[in-house]
């Protein structure tokens, strides 16, 4: 069963090349039993050491190849498995403990947990610990250890692979140095400093004031093109805990849910992970800018059903991450349709609901569903406020769903993810403020807007061309002109020539599951305009090189 | 509707039991000096209210922690945008010097070794996906806390078997107790991946002793399993015997370092019992173990703590001014407070085990029970939710294996509230003995008059002689 559960999670990575490293002591299960068969005086001795020094050098080797040093033969970065958090690590002593882990594991170590024979964590665990250095993380930790400071180190790695948004900050920093005194304390008695609000224990899925806030706030962002009810919101501390737990509500272990891709590295690691529920990429082309379509649904759904694998859902982000295109009504109308017709459920992602830029209006799924006659029970979104409001650091999520055993059952597991007191009831302020978040919507999406055409002008004076975008912080970028092989293996040439050469760090289509090889994720919002000049010098300089070759 | 998950229709949640429902029931008539002199109070719930003071008194001084500044200049951008599920670096060394002080320096802690979570609760329940597989188990000495049953099992899979404890040696800890749980767990084919602690205990208030410390050491290296100190309540310590932590013990043997056990010890801390602050959900797990931890902090992800509340604490924690008063001064309150409620439910015939830390006291009720079961208790406990208007917690909904003990908190309300809540079991306990005595003198008649009734048909089977020879 132990052996099952070992292949399983193989075939889970979807990636036949990498050998699933399901931990040491799970192989060992394999070995140790041999000790047994071998009997007499040398032989126990033989019959432990030969195997377990044999499986040793096999690890080595498997893992010696897996490395990313230029280019990786295998492909770490597609293998859904791969860790994927948000945050680069600010300390490069900390970054380098993220890999502190199997790879440097001594000797001895290793072998006292051979002869435990005890599995030392669990396969979650191990699924979440290894594939440290694919590309979506190996980036960051390059940025961390060398980053680009224009007048401290010009020389620096920029950061393009990390979806933050400085742009807008000040204002947010300006209204906090007026009013963080009076928002945070003294919400009773009259402004005197009361810790006892905000010290004990609160409801776990938020307060309710944040969630009336939040629901204005969430309206406000959509133009006031939809009211939410804050009776139908959970809160959580962060977006990663609202996707895990609305995947615990969802559907079971080894059920599915269907995601165009390419989708946001970051769904493998919080939907997977401890849910075991799988991820289906139901794969988009650029001929079709990338949007996907029923048809492809439901093949998807009908290989799936085939495979033995149920179906709970389809998981869908808009704007999304990493093109930027929004949905139309009628796509969404069809999507609900077709998991009407299925009888699943929907996750809308639509956490840039605030960050679009372009002329096209964004549709929120609740738009939709407000306007035609579907059941509304099978609809779920998911928000916060690290992107719209550019606060990560203060970890808020969102679940909005009109499904009441859904929410009763996400309100008892918010427990293992509640926001921090003191911070809700800063955003309760901050967010019944609404004349400032009004204009901080409008001018955050200004600010956007420049810097969104500015980078997109840069690359098109270098001959790069971007998939048109509407939302959200990225450029979708076509480089597959400047990739030596078309192939996975051509684009991560280049995004090791883009890291150490032009030391850009952005983020390859492979890492969102793109089929078409050289496609690539740029956040521009954590530059200034006197970075942009910089960048597109750097990429010049690299795609004149991969020109000439 | 829609199918939904099985984790979503099942009950394993365990939000049914009696913990949770004299919640519920508090919820709906709470107790209120002014607006609802007669309702409810709440004694169910382990918070630390006792000295807010203090921390207001040092926020007050301290506006630019609360500000987002650092030595005057606005720090606010940094904070926005960090997300990194490493922790800030500075309230993660506060935080382990903080562990370090409330263990008299025995022991000292590394930072890179500790990885904050949205509360203890979600420490405990990653340290179970980090170790242990669906349909593995961990064992618990009872009673715990029923909190466990849900942050442990739910979403996890793993299983929890009993350590069964009992008062004949004040609830401890014995050899016959961890072979029994042991195997009991290889009966029921499930594979123990550890034993968890909590030290000091919830809910009873004690600290683990040496002794106990070196059997669970002995044992889990033995099983080659892991040891999980749930240490959340270290702060709360204000009589001796004093606290020891695992790693302490640890040291004591000289089993640090190299050896195979210090890599399965892992501790889980929280300020929420210590300072006071379960609302700012600040939460951590520490191991030895590099594995452990690197996966620990991946996990963190889905329960990260605000920036603004790690700046806040770091400065704070940092202020060992503040941190060495608030120990004392925190200490000697819980200790009044704790002698204020035995001592008042001694001079009405109720006992108490004796504790040395906690916010609780695991009270005695035995002999308040007309017989010795759990329907009985469950009997008593309900006259004293809605009759006496104390929200107490029994001790089957910590899986206490006899009838009768009750979880008392004492630290999550005002002095006069306590006194009312003594007040009231006094008149309780009276208006008991009275009816009881009364029910004693009715039980004898009744007795009487039965025995009377069969004899006499007896005779009157029998023989006429012996009619009224009872009487």
């Amino acid at each position: 069963m132990i052996m099952t559960r070992f292949w399983q999670n193989s075939e889970n990575d979807e990636d036949p090349k990498s050998p699933s490293s399901g931990g040491g002591g799970t192989g060992m299960r394999i070995i140790v039993p041999l000790q047994g068969v071998v009997q007499g005086s040398g032989g126990l001795v033989l019959g432990s050491v030969i195997p377990c020094a044999l499986f040793y050098c096999l690890q080595l080797y498997l893992r010696r190849n897996r490395s990313v040093s230029p280019p990786p033969s295998s492909s770490p970065s597609t293998s859904p498995s791969s860790p994927s958090s948000a945050p680069p690590s600010r300390s490069p002593s900390s970054g380098q403990l993220v890999e502190a882990s199997e790879l440097q594991r001594s000797p001895s170590n290793l072998f006292s947990r051979l002869s435990t024979g005890q599995g030392y964590i669990s396969s979650r665990a191990n699924l979440l610990t290894k594939s440290a250095d694919a590309p979506y993380y190996a980036g960051p930790k390059k940025v961390t250890e060398d980053p680009y400071d224009a007048l401290n180190n010009p020389d620096g790695v920029i950061q393009l692979g990390l979806g933050e948004n400085r742009l807008s900050l000040d204002l947010v920093r300006d209204w906090l140095a007026e009013h963080v005194k009076d928002s945070i304390m003294g919400a009773e008695g009259g402004g005197d400093l009361s810790i006892h609000g905000i010290a004990t224990y609160q409801t776990f899925d938020g307060l309710m004031e944040l969630k009336v806030a939040v629901a204005g706030f969430m309206s406000q962002v959509m133009e006031g093109s939809v009211t939410f009810n804050p009776l139908q919101i959970v809160l959580t501390s962060g977006a990663a805990p609202a996707l895990e737990i609305l995947s615990f509500c969802l559907a079971d272990a080894g059920n599915a849910f269907l995601v165009p891709s390419p989708y946001y590295p970051g769904f493998d690691r919080y939907i997977k992970s401890r849910t075991g529920v799988e991820l289906i990429p139901v794969p988009c082309r650029s001929t079709d800018n990338f949007s996907f379509s029923i048809t492809a649904l439901d093949r998807a759904f009908n290989q799936a059903k085939k495979r033995g694998l149920k179906v709970r859902g389809v998981l869908i982000s808009n704007p999304s991450n990493p093109v930027g295109n929004l949905m139309s009504w009628e796509t969404l109308y069809s999507l609900l349709d077709f998991a009407r017709e299925k009888n699943i459920h929907i996750i809308s992602d639509e956490i840039f609901a605030g960050s679009t830029h372009g002329d096209q209006e964004f549709v929120s799924i609740a738009r939709v569903l407000d306007s035609v006659g579907f059941d509304r029970s099978r609809i779920h979104i998911v928000y916060g406020l690290s992107k719209d409001l550019s606060l990560p650091g203060f970890r808020v999520g969102v679940i909005y769903s009109c499904n009441d055993s859904v929410l009763a059952a996400a309100k008892k597991l918010s427990r293992f993810s509640s926001i921090s007191a003191p911070t809700q009831r800063l955003l309760v302020s901050m967010l019944s403020d609404t004349r400032f978040i009004q204009d901080y919507i409008e001018t955050n999406r200004k600010r956007i807007r420049t810097m969104y055409l500015a980078f997109v002008e840069g690359l098109k004076q270098l001959g790069i061309e971007c998939m048109q975008s509407s939302g959200g912080f990225y450029c979708w970028v076509n480089m597959s002109e400047l990739i030596r092989s078309y192939s996975e293996k051509g684009e991560l040439e280049l995004w090791y020539k883009l890291l150490n050469i032009a030391k850009i760090n952005v983020t390859p289509g492979s890492s969102c599951h793109c089929i078409e090889p050289g496609w690539f994720r740029c956040c521009f919002t954590t530059l200034t305009e006197k970075d942009i000049p910089v960048v597109m010098e750097r990429i010049r300089k690299v795609s004149e090189t991969c020109k000439k070759s | 509707m829609k199918c939904l998950s099985r984790k979503v229709t099942c009950n394993s949640h365990g939000q049914d039991s009696s913990y949770f429902l004299g919640w519920q029931e508090y919820e709906k008539n709470p107790y209120d000096e002014v607006r609802n002199p007669n309702g409810i109070i709440q004694m169910g719930l382990a918070e630390n209210q006792l000295s807010f003071d203090l921390i207001e008194l040092w926020l007050s001084k301290n506006p630019d922690a609360a500000g987002f500044k650092r030595n005057g200049e606005s720090i606010f951008r940094e904070l926005a945008l960090f997300q990194d599920y490493h922790g800030l670096p500075a309230f993660k060394k506060a935080l382990v010097e903080f562990m370090a002080e409330l263990r008299g320096y025995k022991v000292s802690f590394e930072p890179k070794k500790l990885v904050l979570t949205a509360g203890s609760t979600s420490a405990n329940e990653t340290l179970m996906f980090c170790l242990a597989e669906p349909g593995e188990a961990f064992l618990l000495p009872t009673p715990y806390y029923p909190g466990f049953d849900r942050d442990l099992k739910w979403r996890t899979g793993v299983e929890i078997i009993p350590i069964q404890c009992s008062s004949s040696n004040g609830f401890q800890i014995t050899q016959s107790a961890l072979d029994e749980a042991y195997k009991q767990a290889q009966k029921s084919n499930l594979r123990v991946k550890g034993v968890l602690i909590t030290n000091p205990s919830n809910p009873l208030g004690t600290t683990i002793s040496g002794e106990e410390l070196n059997l669970l050491i002995d044992f889990v290296s033995a099983k080659e399993i892991h040891l999980i100190s749930d240490e959340i309540y270290s702060g709360t310590v204000f009589d001796s015997p004093g606290f020891i932590s695992v790693l302490e013990a640890l040291k004591e043997r000289n089993l640090e370092e190299e050896s195979d056990v210090w890599n399965r010890v892992h501790i889980v801390y929280s300020l929420s019992k210590d300072l006071g602050l379960p609302g700012f959900r600040v939460g951590a797990l520490y191991s030895n173990d590099e594995v452990v931890v690197a996966a620990a902090t991946k996990m963190s992800s889905f329960g990260l703590v605000s920036s603004q509340t790690q700046y806040l604490l770091s400065v704070m924690l940092s202020d060992k001014n503040f941190t060495s008063n608030y120990i004392a001064e925190n200490q000697r309150k819980l200790r009044e407070r704790h002698d204020m409620l035995v001592s008042g439910l001694r001079e009405v015939g109720i006992g108490c085990l004796k504790s040395s830390a906690g916010l609780f006291c695991w009270v005695d009720m035995r002999h308040l029970l007309s017989s010795n079961t759990f329907e009985e208790e469950m009997k008593l406990w309900k006259k004293i939710l809605y009759e006496v208007g104390l929200n107490i917690s029994p001790g089957s909904s910590c899986h206490c294996t006899e009838p009768g003990w009750f979880r008392v908190c004492f630290a999550n309300m005002a002095e006069e509230t306590l006194n009312l809540s003594l007040q009231r079991v006094k008149a309780f306990v009276e208006s008991t003995t009275m009816n009881s005595s009364n029910r004693d003198v009715g039980a004898r008649q009744s007795t009487r008059n039965s025995r009377r009734r069969s004899l006499t048909k007896w005779v009157l089977r029998l023989s006429s002689h012996d009619r009224e020879s009872e009487r």
